[in-house]
This record gives structure tokens, C-alpha cells and sequence, in this order.
């Protein structure tokens, strides 16, 4: 029993949901090996090698792999497959697009977003918006799964010493092309790498009033900015910042929520944080059911002042 | 062009689940069920497509029980010309899903097969990637943008970081995020002609079709539940808990 991971990276380096996705892949007691696929992918392939618990790190550098496409990206994960009895990937963007795909090409039922291993066959996974737990059992001989990244601690970065495999590509088809993206630059750290995590909701009113009194907080802890689907639909910050079922899944040590309400649909992404805080106007918001501390009151009177006190 | 969308039937997302006694499921039963808030989408924007004059049929898809036709009527009532309905009482699982929705791809001859990213029942979001792999067409998953022109779809992502765009070399498969657009409703006189609108029903054997499932559900847990806390007075208090008493700033 060997595994795969797909580590996901940036110019910056390994996330942090990647080594979740090695940390899963450890439960299951077998050798884990890891993939680095891209162009150019400079120094991440050693600081994959450091990273505890992997044995081998394998190296596909060629320009065909650029920018995730899931349709390369699944056709070298269909070439390694007969070598791994199970197949991980953070549940991020690139691992929702390509492991699906690449389980389909190899007539397997995809497991995704899985929060807990039980055996080589068995493991959890949350439907419903996260409102129930099923345990499955697959009988396809190989397994492919990505993984919610908030439910396994991550491994730490340092400490292991891998070897380094580098692999060839050839005769991948481009069906599709990359043209562009808009990526939201900030400072902070990462919604699904953050300790803390202050999120806005359609009470915001505007983006300016993120700017203006959720940014200062935010500061002052060091924390990410996050928000509810009713704020991105509205505009007041970009879709990348969504929390909840079809958006982020967050278990930061401590979650913020101001003049948000608390639907179903975004507690999905939250209610496994540490500690919850809710600040909202309406003392009968669902939020406040799942908040360790409630402030109810105005946020544009609440946020200046939790500014200066911290 | 002809365009495949496909609808599933589900429990309505204002529902609160319940998970059964007996750990089988969640309770169904009595349960309001509509069509998945992201195949809404999807139909909408191949009525726009058709709207443009770029597509010239639009067949909504659903598998699942015979009630599922309800689900294609609303598709129907929307705008879609027609439904193929592909019956089964097994609960079907993205894979086979693909399998079907591929063989009536090819049947239709649809060049672009537009699909929700994910269903609010079991938040697999994978169908759209596993019939894309199947056909062997390029895949734009998690649409916030779409453009048809000249044989090629440029297909605006939501990707972790922000917005990526692609260009897919049709035929292809989309699956449509939440700002795609905002689906339409349908008007009474829609609904009342929906009703002469044909839907074809089929059983996977009729597609060739294996739709056993390869996952078994061992059980259905309810999640560990969060109890509130409490409430506290001021800011100074609630900074003094998460300092102290949380130990979390
Ligand atoms: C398929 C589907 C998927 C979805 N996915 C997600 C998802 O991933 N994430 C997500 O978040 N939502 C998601 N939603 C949407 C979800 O159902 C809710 O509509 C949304 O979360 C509401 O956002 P909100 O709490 O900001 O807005 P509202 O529900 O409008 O709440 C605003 C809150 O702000 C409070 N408020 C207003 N003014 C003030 C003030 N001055 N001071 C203090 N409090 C104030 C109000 O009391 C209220 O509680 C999804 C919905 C569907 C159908
Ligand atoms: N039984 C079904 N009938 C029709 N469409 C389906 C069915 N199951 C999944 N789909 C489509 O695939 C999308 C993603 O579903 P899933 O992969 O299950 O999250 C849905 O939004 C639908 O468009």
C-alpha cells in the first residue's frame, strides 16, 4: 500500500492544506510518496523532501503542466496511478478540478472532501452542508480522494529528507488554454492557513466599510479577512474571500463573525473553529447558536471600539 | 448548437436536515425537494445561450426516481425545450451519473453539456469533471463567466486565490458557481406551456449503463453540535475572555 499526494504550491512555497493532505495520507500507515507538477518549479521539490513522512518526491517540470490545467494534470495522475493503491489532494481549487477527473478516467468513484480516514477502504465525509457525517466504504480496488484540509492537522514543513525522482511528460493533448487570472493580493495570511479569521456579512453595508473597520481589527490580530456569500454577491469584497459550503472550509483557533446571520450554508465553512465570536444587531441570529461569545449591538459602534481595545 | 443541462432533484436548501435514528440517511421523507440552487444556474445560462442565438436546443437531464420529472419541468417551465429523464431508485453516485449523461450526450450530439459544481445533497462536486474526462472534452469547472464565440468557450473561473479565465476548445463541459447569473422564475403562462413539453424517459440498461454503486454507506452521523455560549456585555469584556479565558488573542 503506497500513496500519492499532489502537494499544491505557489510561488511562495507549500501550502499549508497540501501537508493536511499528507497528514491524512499518513493515517493510513503505508509509504507516502508526493507529486510536484508545474513549470519551472524552481526550489519546491526540496522543500517537499523536508517535509516528515514522505519517502519520494516526484517531479514532472514542463511547460504542458503550467497553471493546473485539470485535463494535464489528471492525464499524468492516470499515468503514475498503477503504482499507489490511494491518490490524495487537498481539497482546493485544483484538487476539486483534476482528481475527479482523473478518478473518472480510471472508472473510480472519487471520494471528495474527506474529514477523517477509518481504514484503507473506509473513510468519513461530510454531506448536507457538514449537517451530517456519512462513513463510506469504497470497493473500487484504487482510491481517489481529496481532503478537507481543516479537519487533519497538517504535518509540520520540516524534518523529513525525501528523495527527489524527477519524471518525464509526453504526449499530453491541450484541449484547453490559460488565459489570465485576477488574483486578490493581500498581505494576510491565507483564510485556510489563518489562526484568526474576522469575517464580514451583508451588515458590512459596503467594501469601504471593510476597508474601514474590519481591515483595522484584522490588523491588530494578525488575522484573515473573510466573508459571507451575501457580502461577495453584494460586491463588497472579492468571491476568494467566501466561507461556507460552496465556498472556503475554515477551522482557524478563533472565527469572528460581524452582521453575518449565520445560515446554514455558511456555518458549513465555520462551526468547526475553536472559538467563535458573533457580533450582530439581532439577538436572534442563528449565529449566535453556534458562538462561544455573543455581543449583540451595532457593528459600526462594536468594531472601533474592539479595535482600540485590543 | 444543441446543449445538455442537467437538473437533480433534492432536498430544498432551506431545509435543516435530519439525520435518521438508525443512522441510515437523512429523513426524506415529507421533505420538501427542488431542483439544486446550482443546476438553477446552469439552466438559466444555457437560456441565455439560446437567448443569443447560440444555442439552438436545450435538453435538461435529470437521473433519479420518477418524481424527478418535476425537477425537469421546472427546468422546462424556465425555458429548456426538453427532458430526458433516465429512471432509477438506486441512489446514484457522480460516476455513474457521468457514464449516463455521457450516453446522452452522444445521443443528442449536444455540444456543450452545462452542469451545477456541486449538489447541496451530497457536496461531491465532481459530475461535471467525470463526464468531462468521459467524453474526453476540456472542462471549465466552477463558471463565473462564460463566453461562446468561434468554436471556443472562455470560461471565467473561482479559484482559491481570485479569477482564472480559460479557453476550452468545444464540444466541453461547465459546471456554474454561484455568480454565474441569477436564475429567472418562471411565469405562470412558462409553467402552463412547460406542461406540452416533451421528456423522454429511459433506464440506464437502455444506455448500457452499470449504475452500481461502489461506495457503501456505513453510517450517518449526526456532526458533533455546538452549544452557544454566552452572551457578553461590552467589547472590554468579550477582548478580557478571548485574552484570558479563551486564550485565543
Ligand atoms: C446553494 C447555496 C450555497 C450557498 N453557499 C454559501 C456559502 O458558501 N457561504 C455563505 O456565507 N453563504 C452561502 N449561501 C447563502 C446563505 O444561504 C445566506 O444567504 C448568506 O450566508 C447570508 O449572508 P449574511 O449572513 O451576510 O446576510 P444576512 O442573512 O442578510 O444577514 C445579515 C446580518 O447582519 C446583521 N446586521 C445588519 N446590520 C447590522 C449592524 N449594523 N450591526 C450588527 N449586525 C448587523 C443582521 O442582523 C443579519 O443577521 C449559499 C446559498 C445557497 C442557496
Ligand atoms: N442525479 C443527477 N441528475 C442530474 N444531474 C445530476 C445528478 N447528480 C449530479 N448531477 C449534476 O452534477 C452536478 C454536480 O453534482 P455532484 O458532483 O454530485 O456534486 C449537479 O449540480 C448536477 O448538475
Amino acid at each position: 500500500m503506497t500513496s500519492l499526494v499532489i502537494l499544491d504550491f505557489d510561488a511562495t512555497g507549500i501550502k499549508q492544506p497540501a501537508r493536511s493532505a499528507v497528514a491524512a495520507a499518513a493515517k493510513l500507515g503505508g509509504e507516502v510518496h508526493a507529486l510536484i507538477s508545474g513549470a519551472n518549479v524552481g526550489d519546491i521539490p526540496a522543500a517537499a523532501a523536508k517535509i516528515p513522512g514522505l519517502t519520494k518526491i516526484l517531479v514532472a517540470d514542463d511547460a504542458a503542466l503550467t497553471h493546473e490545467l485539470a485535463e494535464t494534470t489528471a492525464a499524468l495522475i492516470v499515468a503514475l496511478a498503477p503504482g499507489y493503491s490511494h491518490i490524495f489532494q487537498a481539497a482546493s481549487a485544483a484538487g476539486k478540478n483534476a482528481i475527479p477527473r482523473a478518478a473518472a478516467l480510471l472508472d473510480v468513484q472519487v471520494l471528495s472532501d474527506i474529514s477523517d480516514v477509518i481504514d484503507a477502504d473506509t473513510f468519513v465525509r461530510p454531506i448536507y452542508a457538514g449537517n451530517a457525517l456519512a462513513t463510506v466504504k469504497s470497493s473500487d480496488s484504487k482510491k481517489l480522494l481529496t481532503v478537507r484540509a481543516s479537519s487533519f492537522d497538517p504535518v509540520p514543513a520540516e524534518g523529513g529528507s525525501a528523495t527527489i525522482e524527477t519524471i518525464t511528460v509526453s504526449g499530453i493533448e491541450q484541449k484547453s488554454k490559460y488565459l489570465g487570472s485576477e488574483l486578490s493580493k493581500s498581505e494576510r495570511p491565507e483564510l485556510t492557513a489563518a489562526k484568526i479569521i474576522v469575517s464580514g456579512g451583508r451588515g458590512m453595508q459596503n467594501g469601504e466599510n471593510f476597508t474601514k473597520l474590519i481591515d483595522p481589527v484584522a490588523d491588530k490580530l494578525g488575522a484573515a479577512v473573510g466573508a459571507s456569500r451575501a457580502a461577495v454577491d453584494a460586491g463588497y469584497v472579492p468571491n476568494d474571500y467566501q466561507v461556507g459550503q460552496t465556498g472556503k472550509i475554515v477551522a482557524p483557533q478563533l472565527y469572528i463573525a460581524i452582521g453575518i446571520s449565520g445560515a446554514i450554508q455558511h456555518l458549513a465553512g465555520m462551526k468547526d473553529s475553536k472559538v467563535i465570536v458573533a457580533i450582530n444587531k439581532d439577538e436572534d441570529a442563528p449565529i449566535f447558536q453556534v458562538a462561544d461569545y455573543g455581543l449583540v449591538g451595532d457593528l459600526f459602534t462594536i468594531l472601533p471600539e474592539l479595535e482600540k481595545a485590543l | 448548437m444543441k446543449l445538455l443541462v442537467a437538473v437533480k432533484r433534492v432536498v430544498d436548501y432551506n431545509v435543516k436536515v435530519r439525520v435518521k435514528s438508525d443512522k441510515t440517511g437523512v429523513e426524506t421523507a415529507g421533505v420538501k425537494m427542488s431542483m439544486n440552487p446550482f443546476d438553477e444556474i446552469a439552466v438559466e445560462e444555457a437560456i441565455r445561450l439560446k437567448e443569443k442565438g447560440i444555442a439552438t436546443e436545450i435538453v435538461a437531464v435529470s437521473i433519479g426516481v420518477t418524481q424527478a420529472q418535476e425537477t425537469i419541468r421546472t427546468a422546462l417551465a424556465m425555458g429548456a425545450d426538453r427532458g430526458v429523464l433516465v429512471e432509477t431508485d438506486v441512489a446514484v453516485e457522480p460516476l455513474a451519473v457521468a457514464k449516463l449523461l455521457k450516453a446522452v450526450a452522444e445521443k443528442e450530439g449536444a455540444e456543450l453539456v452545462i452542469l451545477g459544481k456541486q449538489a447541496i445533497d451530497d457536496d461531491m462536486n465532481a459530475t461535471g469533471q467525470m463526464l468531462a474526462a468521459l467524453l474526453g472534452w476540456p472542462q471549465g469547472t466552477f463558471a463565473s463567466k462564460v463566453e461562446i464565440a468561434a468554436g471556443k468557450a472562455t470560461v471565467t473561473r473561482e479559484v482559491d486565490g481570485g479569477l482564472e479565465t480559460l479557453e476550452l476548445n468545444l464540444p466541453a463541459v461547465i459546471t456554474a458557481d454561484l455568480r454565474l447569473n441569477e436564475p429567472r422564475y418562471a411565469s405562470l403562462p412558462n409553467i402552463m406551456k412547460a406542461r406540452k413539453k416533451p421528456i423522454d424517459i429511459l433506464k440506464p440498461a437502455d444506455l448500457n449503463v452499470d449504475v452500481t454503486p461502489r461506495l457503501t454507506i456505513i453510517s450517518v452521523a449526526e456532526p458533533p453540535g455546538r452549544k452557544a455560549g454566552i452572551k457578553v456585555a461590552d467589547v472590554a469584556t468579550l477582548v478580557d475572555k478571548l485574552r484570558n479565558e479563551a486564550k485565543v488573542i
